[in-house]
C-alpha cells in the first residue's frame, strides 16, 4: 500500500499580481527522501509553505498524510518545518526552546532532544542567539525531529552551513529517515548536498514542476549519471518552457 | 541510502482534540518574562512612591480637616500644608503615559518580533494551531496586565481621595471636580481600561505592521489621538448633559459650556463683553481689592439678571462619576475585545 505525503492538484499561489506557483499538480509518495529543486525564485518556498499551512492557496487545493487539508489540526500534527534561516527563539536557551516545543505540540520525545543535543556539545543554558549558524540548524532540525513527526519538511536547510555543519546536518536527516521512517521533504539550490540523499526529485522552475519522480527512474529515463547533471541539462535544454 | 517501504500512517478521519489552553501559559511566560517583570517593577516601585507621598497627603488632609477652630492661624497652616503637599502629582501627568508605555513597549513587539525576525513560521507550524497560539497569548498577557493595572489603580484612586472629598472648598482646602481631565481616567476602572485598550493596539498593530519599531510608534500614535479625543469631546457626552440657568452651577459639576441669551437671542461673546462692561461701570465704578473685585462680580451678575440677562450653564453633575466610570470603562473593553478579535482572525488568514 501506498500513501502519499503531498497531493497537490491545479495547485497555484499569487502574491500581488505575480504566480510564485502555477497549476502545480504533484504526488509524493511516503517513505522518500525527496528533494524539491529549482533555481532561485522557482516557487520552492512558496510550494513548501503552502504544503505547511502557512500560506493559503489562491488556486487548487494541497493535502498532505494521506488527505489532510495543509494547516489542519492533524497535519500540524503530523508535520515538523524547519523554515529558511532556522528561526529560533533568540533571547531562549535552548533548554526554554525544549520546553516550549514540547508544551506546543501532542507528542514530544525529551529525552531524545536532550542526549541529542548533548551529543553535539550543544549547552542547555546557552541562549539560542548566541550559537553559531550550524548549531541553530542543529537545534531547529532536533526540537523537529522530538516531535516524532510523519513527515519533515526542510527549507533551505543548509544554504547558510559550512561544508562540516552541511553534512553533519543532513546525516541526522538520512538517519532519521532511514532508521525511524520519516519521510522527507526538502528544498535546495544545492544540488550536490542532495546527491547523496534524495531518491525522490521535484524540479520546479519559473512556478511550475518540470520534472517529478522516483530519482532512480528519472536518471535512466534521461540517460544521465547524476541528479546534478539531469538538473542542469534540463534547465539548459528547455530554456523556452523554464523562461516563459 | 535505502528507500524507506514504511508507509505514513493513514490520517485518522477525527480530527485531533485541540491541545489544552493551559499548555501556552508558561510559554508565554518564558518568552515575555522579561517584559512582565518590567512592568511589575515599574508599577511596584511607583506604587512604593505613591504610598510614601500618599501617607503624607492623608495625614496632611487629616490634620486640616480635624482642626478646630478653623480660621485660627494653626488651621490655616495645616490647610496651607495641606494644598502644598503633592502638587507635583496632583494633574496626574506622570501616570497617564503609564498605558501606553505598557501598550507600546510591552505588547506591540509580541507580535511584530515573530514576524519580522520569521520566528512565526517555527510557531504556526506547531501542533497548537497559530490562532489558538494568538489567542491565548493575547489574552494571557492581556489579563496579567489588567489585574497588575487594576491593583495599581486601586493605590492611585486611594492617593486622591482626599481631592475629591465634599466640603473642601468651604475650608480652603484643594478641591477637584470627580471629571478633573488627568485624574479622571487613573481611577477605579478606567486606568486597567485604557492600559488593556493601549495593550490591543499594539496588538493589533504589531501584526498588521510586522516591524517592531513602526508598530510602537503607530500604537503610541494611535493612542494619543484616542485619548485627546475622549478627554477632550467623547467623555462630556457620555451622558446628556444638564442645562441650568442657575448662575452658580453645583460646585464639583463638569461646566462643559456657558451662554448668555436676553430674551430669546443668545448673545455673542462680544455682546456679553460689552453688556458686561456697561453693567460694571454702573455697579462698581471704583474696585481696588481682591475682596470688591469679588463682590462686584457678583454684584454685576445680579446686575445683568435683573436687566433681562440669563447665563446658561451646560455640565455633567459630579454624581454621574461613577456612571462615567462605566461607561468609559465598558466601551473601552468593548474597542480591545474587537482589536483582540481582529488580531487573532488576522493571523489566522494571514498567508506567510
Amino acid at each position: 500500500m501506498s500513501m502519499n505525503v503531498l497531493e497537490a492538484s491545479g495547485l497555484g499561489k499569487r502574491y500581488g499580481g505575480t504566480w510564485a506557483l502555477r497549476e502545480c499538480t504533484l504526488e509524493i509518495p511516503a517513505g522518500h527522501v525527496a528533494a524539491l529543486i529549482g533555481p532561485n525564485g522557482a516557487g520552492k518556498t512558496t510550494l513548501l509553505n503552502l504544503a505547511v499551512g502557512l500560506a493559503a492557496p489562491s488556486a487548487g487545493a494541497v493535502t498532505v498524510l494521506g488527505g489532510c487539508p495543509a494547516g489542519s489540526p492533524a497535519a500540524l500534527d503530523g508535520i515538523a518545518f524547519v523554515a529558511q534561516d532556522t528561526p529560533l527563539y533568540k533571547n531562549l536557551s535552548v533548554a526554554d526552546m525544549i520546553y516550549v516545543t514540547r508544551q506546543l505540540n501532542r507528542s514530544f520525545d525529551q529525552p531524545y532532544a536532550r542526549a541529542r543535543l548533548e551529543d553535539l556539545g550543544i549547552p542547555p543554558k546557552r541562549k539560542a542567539g548566541k550559537l553559531s549558524g550550524g548549531q541553530q540548524a542543529q537545534v531547529a532540525l532536533t526540537l523537529a525531529l522530538a516531535r516524532r513527526p510523519r513527515l519533515l519538511v526542510l527549507d533551505e536547510p543548509v544554504a547558510m552551513l559550512d561544508p562540516i555543519a552541511r553534512h553533519d546536518f543532513m546525516a541526522t536527516v538520512l538517519a532519521a529517515a532511514s532508521d525511524d521512517g520519516v519521510s522527507v521533504l526538502l528544498s535546495s539550490h544545492v544540488l550536490t548536498e542532495l546527491e547523496r540523499v534524495a531518491n525522490y526529485l521535484v524540479l520546479l522552475a519559473r512556478g511550475q514542476v518540470r520534472l517529478a519522480g522516483e530519482v532512480d527512474d528519472l536518471l535512466a529515463t534521461h540517460h544521465h549519471g547524476s541528479l546534478e547533471e539531469l538538473a542542469l541539462t534540463y534547465l539548459r535544454e528547455h530554456p523556452a518552457e523554464v523562461a516563459k | 541510502m535505502t528507500a524507506q517501504t514504511m508507509p505514513v500512517q493513514p490520517a485518522e478521519d477525527t480530527t485531533p482534540r485541540p491541545l489544552a489552553w493551559h499548555r501556552m501559559a508558561g510559554v508565554t511566560w518564558r518568552q515575555h518574562r522579561f517584559a512582565l517583570v518590567g512592568v511589575v517593577t515599574l508599577l511596584g516601585a511607583l506604587a512604593v512612591y505613591l504610598w510614601i507621598a500618599g501617607s503624607s497627603l492623608h495625614s496632611a488632609y487629616a490634620a486640616a480637616i480635624a482642626c478646630q477652630p478653623a480660621s485660627s492661624p494653626a488651621c490655616q497652616d495645616a490647610v496651607n500644608n495641606f494644598n502644598d503637599t503633592g502638587v507635583f502629582l496632583s494633574n496626574g501627568v506622570i501616570f497617564q503615559v503609564l498605558p501606553v508605555l505598557i501598550g507600546a513597549f510591552v505588547e506591540a513587539p509580541v507580535l511584530a518580533r515573530e514576524m519580522e525576525s520569521g520566528t512565526f513560521r517555527y510557531a504556526w507550524t506547531q501542533g497548537f494551531g497559530r490562532w489558538r497560539w494568538a489567542l491565548a497569548k493575547l489574552v494571557a498577557l492581556g489579563l496579567a496586565v489588567t489585574v497588575a493595572t487594576e491593583l495599581f489603580s486601586l493605590l492611585l484612586s486611594w492617593y486622591f481621595r482626599p481631592y475629591f472629598a465634599p466640603g473642601n472648598q468651604a475650608l480652603g482646602l484643594d478641591q477637584l471636580s470627580p471629571f478633573n481631565t488627568g485624574l479622571f481616567d487613573l481611577r477605579e476602572v478606567t486606568f486597567a481600561a485604557w492600559t488593556l485598550a493601549a495593550f490591543s493596539i499594539g496588538a493589533l498593530a504589531g501584526m498588521l505592521i510586522r516591524r517592531v519599531v513602526p508598530a510602537i510608534a503607530a500604537t503610541l500614535a494611535v493612542y494619543a489621538a484616542l485619548a485627546v479625543a475622549v478627554g477632550g469631546f467623547l467623555r462630556g457626552h457620555y451622558l446628556t448633559p444638564l442645562v441650568t440657568a442657575n448662575p452658580n452651577p453645583p460646585g464639583n459639576a463638569w461646566v462643559l459650556s456657558q451662554w448668555w441669551t436676553k430674551g430669546a437671542a443668545v448673545l455673542s461673546p462680544d455682546a456679553v463683553r460689552q453688556a458686561f462692561d456697561s453693567a460694571f461701570a454702573v455697579v462698581a465704578p471704583v474696585v481696588t481689592s481682591r475682596s470688591q473685585k469679588l463682590q462686584a462680580y457678583s454684584s454685576t451678575l445680579q446686575y445683568l439678571t435683573r436687566h433681562g440677562y440669563t447665563q446658561w450653564t451646560r455640565y455633567q453633575p459630579a454624581s454621574r462619576f461613577w456612571p462615567f466610570e462605566w461607561i468609559e470603562g465598558g466601551w473601552l473593553l468593548a474597542l480591545s475585545l474587537l482589536l483582540l478579535a481582529a488580531t487573532v482572525w488576522l493571523v489566522r488568514r494571514r498567508a506567510a
